[in-house]
């Protein structure tokens, strides 16, 4: 059966290049960066050489990135990391309603030990409004903490014009970027970005290496302890094989942006314009023009998330939703929430996510075989069936 | 993640639809957590000689609909009365532990439904 990966925002292949360096560097090039050998130095030349790419890639110092197990681990450590180092400086943190649970939960932590965390609303797209910002802050607020571009719905946040605002005011500005790495532009410098995370898994690199941007002059109380591996940043072996794969990546991703973007931009497009004029009651989640190239995120009323996954993984299309049943709770997605959708919307809510192997061909697939798994689920619906109902009233009424 | 069974009643469900002539109705669940059954029965001689059903759901909330239409077809209302949700899951060979609380309402719609129907009879 053809199969159709629509879900590159969950994570992603490795690319053949990225596969190749990784495999030198667990066959050949298998020692340890901190020994003196040969061994140790060429390994240590691999891990050098990823942090100039990842550095290269964000406009940073090569010696302002820390190597890290992922995502999650970037974000722990720069919130954490913040709240220790400058906790007698304030304890409030401003973050957001749709940050991703690797924020979210850290701040909740931080909440429990004393610290004061406010959630900025969205709009209904999905994006913070700057007002609310200024008006959160207090001479407490020792970070901002506010993702790049969100990992459902793919809006982009006004970074630079909270960069700008926080480094008036000397707070600091940590953004979780995994999302719109190699996607869409990222200056730190331009951006005025203290602190940035990373990941390896979804741009075609492995899964378990990431990365953390600390700018120059910013402190933080490390997370791990040891042997002082990453500036004393994160203790511990560094992960060779799986950095100098993050480093491949993030350099492909680079040159491959503009040329990649504008392709996928195009199939985006095709997909959410077929699928709202092959099906009635379809509606975009998320910003129209202010999203990652990547990111298709539509409601299809009356039917829930998993059945249509469950109907879509038959014929061999992978995708994610953000309803009840796959967020493992009995809540949808709270990104959804936050932006103001129902219950019922956002559980019937679809996210397909875009990359590298899928062809104009694919998206034609897609939108010969959505519309009648759609109707079908919505025949069994008692909900579009009220509808109906309600429509047909309207129209003998008129 | 689901058995063999739940994908077969999910794929090909069986007695979709609402009676016209319905003897009872009854409806669980609501939107906000992403479940509402409906299940209409026609009843007979007191056997329950057609049944069909309605569901927003998931995976297991179709499947354990459609399973519950099968299970009870044909039986007597205090026969059916005894049937369980977790009856109807167990018919399905199990389903994962998530959704043994929020998709397996099955049978509280069939017992709403047949209520329903015992209220009509009465007046």
């Amino acid at each position: 059966m053809r199969r159709i990966y629509l879900d590159h925002s969950a994570t992603t292949s490795v690319k053949p290049e990225v596969a190749e360096i990784m495999l030198e560097h667990l066959i050949q090039k298998y020692g340890n960066p901190s020994s003196v050998h040969s061994f140790g130095r060429e390994a240590k030349k691999g891990l050098e050489r990823a942090r100039d790419q990842v550095a290269a890639l964000i406009n940073a110092q090569p010696e302002e990135i820390v190597f890290t197990s992922g995502g999650t681990e970037a974000d722990n450590m720069a919130i954490i990391g913040v709240a220790n180092k400058y906790s007698k400086r304030g304890k409030h943190i401003i973050t957001s309603a749709v940050e991703h649970h690797a924020v979210l939960h850290t701040c909740e932590v931080l909440e429990k030990k004393g610290f004061k965390v406010t959630l900025l609303p969205v709009d209904e797209y999905g994006i913070i409004r700057m007002d609310d910002l200024r008006k959160a802050l207090t001479p407490e607020t020792i970070l901002i903490t506010i993702m790049h571009a969100n990992n459902e719905v793919g809006s982009i946040q006004p970074i630079e014009e909270i960069g700008t605002l926080a480094r008036e005011k000397g707070i600091i500005f940590h953004t979780d970027a995994v999302q719109s790495l190699g996607k869409i532009p990222v200056d730190v410098r331009k951006m005025n970005i203290d602190l940035l995370t990373g990941s390896g898994h979804k741009i075609y690199g492995p899964k378990g290496v990431g990365f953390l941007y600390v700018k120059k002059g910013i402190k933080l109380e490390p997370l791990v302890f040891g042997g002082g591996q990453e500036n004393k940043y994160r203790a511990g072996t560094e992960n060779i094989p799986g950095i100098v794969g993050l480093g491949k990546a993030m350099e492909l991703a680079g040159e491959e942006m503009n040329t990649e973007m504008t392709r996928l931009a195009k199939l985006r497009d095709c997909l959410i314009k077929g699928l709202q004029q092959r099906i009635s009651n379809v509606t975009l989640n998320g910003h129209p023009i202010l999203r990652v190239p990547t990111n298709v995120n539509l409601s299809f009323e009356f039917v829930e998330g998993e059945s249509m996954l469950l109907s879509l993984d038959m014929k061999g299309i992978a995708a994610s939703s953000g309803s009840a049943c796959t967020t493992g709770s009995l809540d949808p997605s709270h990104v959804l929430l936050a932006m103001g959708l129902c219950h019922e919307v956002a559980h019937g809510s679809i996210r397909m996510t875009l990359g590298h192997e899928n062809t104009e061909e694919d998206i034609q697939y897609v939108l010969e075989v959505f519309p009648a798994i759609v109707e079908r689920l919505r025949n069994m619906s008692p909900l579009y069936q009220e509808k109906r109902k309600e429509c047909a009233e309207c129209t003998l009424k008129k | 993640m689901y058995s063999e069974k739940v994908m077969d009643h999910f794929t090909n469900p069986r007695n979709v639809g609402e009676l016209e002539n319905f003897s009872g109705v009854g409806e669980v669940g609501n939107p906000a957590c992403g479940d509402i059954m409906r299940i209409s029965l026609f009843v007979e001689d007191n056997i329950i000689k057609d049944v069909k059903f309605k569901t927003f759901g998931c995976g297991a909330a179709i499947a354990t609909s459609s399973m519950v239409t099968e299970m009870v077809k044909g039986k007597s209302i205090e026969e059916a009365l005894t049937i369980t949700n977790k009856a109807v899951a167990k018919a399905l060979d199990g389903l994962p532990p998530l959704k043994m609380h929020c998709s397996n309402l099955a049978a509280d719609a069939l017992h709403k439904a047949i209520n329903n129907y015992q209220e009509k009879m009465i007046s």
